[in-house]
């Protein structure tokens, strides 16, 4: 048909790169694999016993790393966009103690709503969504129309965020809460949650023109807008949805809890932007898969079980995940530049 | 698609031919400014359906950002744009691709980590019955479309793994894939070989047959004869004329490019020039220029003229240690030196004025004086540890007078003051290192003609001081007013070094292009 050179056009432009065989995840999970197999190892040394085949052990890693888990597949597509989310934490307080305060059962006499009690747990779980959401719209609109960045803005709503969590307590937990929300929290609920979010966004990501345009525009915001993408638009949704997922976080740690108090949720945010980087995805963004988000926060989840395991000091704890959270980062940047 | 077969003759025939019929596009009166800048002046184009029309002009003639209006991406402050007959109000990018305008820009817009078939199809992804992306037709689609034109990338390959010449390839593809009326291709060859050269021009002349208009700009004269039917010049945000490219020469179209008078407006002052104080050998900077080779005199004012993109800058930068040269000799006062640093350059006694100073000359926030005084204070008013105040700012003082900086007094911020006089601050931070050679890169861009004129007599009487000059310019009556000789660059060669009495501009715009 097309009346067209092919023999001069192979020399030069051929082009057929060697097909990458595994999916980018193998790499971290074999560190997965590895972390879990020295703390076996060293359990069997110092303790006498297994580290990993236990399954109360496993459950309480999992439970713990699953809010973390769902703050962090929102903060994965914040991330790729190549912007961050620094108010996660704050708004995890904030949904805990709003959906925790529609929660609770009646009789009680310090209920915050005292004609709102026994509700069906519809209430409080959409209440707690919905919080997190209106901050992520405010973090959204901030970001798209202002040209305050990323940092800046959820930083602020991060400060604004935990402080309306306690003007809303007066600095009390709300507690006494009904048996159907705390269900929510209990048992290995939290972990479907988190599955199921992040099977959810792992499809958005990767099959859907939403998931494309984030990372173009993660990629190349300049081009995604010559592309005829509506950048600021988009980034209100990214940063709405992120809110939302922390929202639900912070319902399932009421839930949890059965309380909510307006400390709950403290450095959550670094946690997850830890395990985002952690499973592959690039602060500079363009970059970035749910599955590696999902075994980063399992990483992150195992390395902590396994130094309280160890017996090691709670705050050498901190200390410790001070140093991979840096590390981490560094690997990236390591990443970011053999790309070049 | 239907595909046509044409000969080289029937090709030029048809487009010849088509110029006479309706225009396709037509551009009205358009105004457009920037601050502190006339970018087009009541620009006025039309292009024909089935023809290849090439656009030339100098650097900062207008041409890309004509170019940008159309394709949605500028807002005209004034005048129309008419696709077949119909004005478009265009309120971005995505209004003027809707309309079936696309552009090929010159910095590649594409995402780096995502693949080719992503890329291409962005914001019209294939998606399947659930509403997901079809990945396999994503793939297909791609792969018609490089087979319909000839080329041979991989589709799943991500953007960023691919040559840069593959990359102008892909975004081309993803031009063509718009199947719009109008093409603008900007600058598109410059990454591309001879043979991707051909290749583009097959798949325009395709275009072409298809009835399609496409604007060309480029600086390359040959490349204007072989596939265009059309060239129009611009200059100065001015549209000059449009010719039929079978009807006009290669000198006709510089001298429209160019046209100024050259009024004496530097009265060069025959200065005795000395010794060789910097001489250059085959430097080079691998991937960006080679075999550069030349001396330079005390009080000379030796030219470096060229087009964007011809590697001046990178010439300068590797002399000043910015970006240190990976090839060639470089020998100051006659003996050999290395230079890998700025502080290796002004240990030397070089100085280096900076072509943008808005990003690397001024310190905007700070004042006059801190502006003036960061380069010397390596050399001198340091005792201790610390800062003598008063000489420094007496001396300063003293330069900013003799400069005639208009300020209010050296406290106030750089910010406030004119293009022009942060130019002279600039220039007065570098005199105070009394350098011996002193490089400048487009020193009186963006400034108004008086202080224009005040920083030409500056330099020719540093040159009487014996001061050794390298001028970068784009400026073609400053470069032929001001130097003694003139070297010219093109695609990182240097094409030619021309004494001031052989050298006009016909000449040098020629070494510029050849």
């Amino acid at each position: 048909m097309a009346q067209v050179d092919h023999t001069v056009a192979e020399t030069s432009m051929s082009f057929r790169p060697m097909r990458r065989k595994w999916p980018p995840e193998v790499g971290i999970f074999f560190v997965l694999v590895g972390i879990s197999l020295f703390f076996e190892a060293i359990g069997w040394v110092m303790n006498g016993q297994s580290f990993i085949f236990n399954a109360e052990r496993l459950e309480i890693i999992i439970l713990q790393m699953s809010t973390i888990g769902i703050i962090a597949v929102g903060v994965n597509m914040v991330i790729i966009t190549s912007g961050i989310d620094l108010s996660s934490g704050s708004v995890v307080a904030a949904a805990a103690v709003v959906s925790a305060s529609l929660a609770q059962i009646s009789g009680d006499a310090r209920a915050v709503f005292p004609h709102l009690t026994d509700l069906n747990p519809v209430w409080p779980i959409l209440a707690g969504t919905v919080t997190g959401l209106a901050v992520g719209i405010i973090n959204g609109a901030l970001i798209a129309y202002t040209a305050i960045p990323p940092f800046i803005a959820t930083l602020g709503t991060m400060v604004a965020a935990r402080g309306f969590a306690k003007w809303f307590t007066g600095a009390m937990p709300v507690s006494m809460l009904t048996d159907h929300f705390a269900w929510i929290g209990s048992d290995l609920n939290p972990v479907m949650i988190f599955l199921v979010v992040a099977a959810i966004f792992h499809v958005v990501l990767r099959y859907t023109r939403f998931g494309k345009f984030t990372y173009a525009i993660g990629s190349n915001r300049q081009a995604a807008i010559v592309s005829g993408i509506r950048v600021g638009r988009h980034l209100i949704w990214i940063y709405a949805v992120a809110g939302l997922l922390s929202g639900i976080a912070g319902t399932v740690t009421a839930a949890r809890a059965i309380s909510g108090q307006s400390g709950m949720g403290v450095m959550y945010e670094l946690d997850a932007i830890a395990a985002v980087v952690i499973g592959g995805t690039s602060l500079a963004g363009g970059v970035g898969r749910i599955p590696g988000t999902v075994i980063g926060v399992l990483i992150l989840g195992v390395m902590m079980s396994g130094f309280t395991f160890i017996r090691i000091d709670a705050f050498y704890q901190e200390m410790v995940k001070g140093v991979i959270i840096v590390a981490a980062v560094v690997a990236d940047q390591y990443r970011q530049r053999a790309r070049r | 698609m239907h595909e046509v077969a044409m000969t080289e003759e029937a090709a030029q025939a048809a487009g010849a031919a088509a110029v006479d019929s309706a225009p396709l596009l037509e551009v009205d009166g358009i105004v457009k400014a920037f601050p502190g800048v006339l970018a087009l002046d009541k620009v006025s184009f039309r292009l024909h359906r089935g023809t290849v029309h090439a656009l030339m002009g100098e650097n900062g003639a207008g041409k890309s950002t004509l170019m940008r209006i159309i394709a949605g991406i500028y807002t005209p402050d004034k005048g129309e744009v008419r696709l077949k007959g119909r004005a478009l109000t265009m309120r971005g990018p995505l209004d003027a691709l809707n309309h079936g305008i696309a552009m090929i820009h010159q910095e590649l817009n594409l995402m780096q980590f995502m693949t080719v078939a992503e890329n291409i199809w962005i914001r019209r992804e294939p998606l399947n019955r659930f509403g997901f992306v079809d990945h396999g037709e994503l793939k297909r689609r791609t792969q018609a479309l490089f087979d319909r034109l000839a080329i041979d990338i991989d589709p799943e390959a991500a953007v960023r793994s691919l040559s840069i010449a593959n990359r102008q390839m892909v975004e081309i593809a993803k031009a063509v894939s718009f199947d719009s009326d109008v093409l603008i291709m900007d600058e598109p060859t410059s990454a591309l070989t001879e043979h991707e050269v051909e290749h583009l021009f097959r798949i325009i002349r395709q275009l072409r047959a298809q009835g399609k208009g496409i604007v060309y700009i480029t600086h390359k004269m040959n490349e204007l004869f072989e596939i265009a039917d059309e060239v129009s010049v611009f200059r100065d945000g001015r549209f000059i004329g449009t010719r039929l490219s079978s009807e006009v020469t290669r000198d006709e179209i510089i001298q429209m490019m160019v046209g100024r008078e050259i009024t004496q407006m530097f009265p060069k002052e025959i200065v005795p020039i000395g010794e060789v104080v910097l001489s250059v050998k085959d430097l080079g900077v691998e991937g960006i220029f080679q075999g550069v080779s030349f001396d330079l005199r005390a009080g000379e004012i030796l030219g470096l003229a060229g087009l964007i993109g011809s590697g001046r800058s990178n010439v300068a930068e590797a002399l000043f240690g910015v970006r240190p040269a990976t090839a060639g000799e470089i020998r100051v006062g006659g003996r050999p030196v290395s230079i890998r640093s700025t502080a290796d350059a002004m240990g030397l006694g070089m100085a280096f004025l900076t072509e943008d100073r808005k990003e690397t000359g001024c310190y905007l926030l700070l004042d006059v004086l801190a502006n003036m005084d960061v380069a010397v204070l390596s050399q001198r008013y340091v005792k201790g540890g610390f800062v003598l105040h008063a000489a420094l700012e007496r001396d300063c003082e003293e330069m900013s007078r003799s400069l005639r900086v208009k300020t209010p007094s050296l406290r106030e911020t750089m910010q406030n003051l004119s293009g022009g006089n942060q130019q002279k601050v600039l220039i007065g931070r570098w005199l105070l290192t009394k350098p011996r050679i002193l490089i400048l890169d487009e020193p009186t861009r963006g400034i108004d003609v008086g202080a224009k004129a005040e920083i030409h007599r500056l330099v020719t009487r540093l040159a009487g001081q014996g001061v050794a000059v390298l001028m970068i310019s784009s400026e073609m009556p400053e470069v032929l007013g001001m130097s003694d000789r003139i070297m010219v660059m093109h695609e990182g060669r240097l094409t030619g070094i021309v004494d001031r009495e052989d050298a006009d501009q016909v000449r040098i715009m020629d070494l510029a292009s050849r």
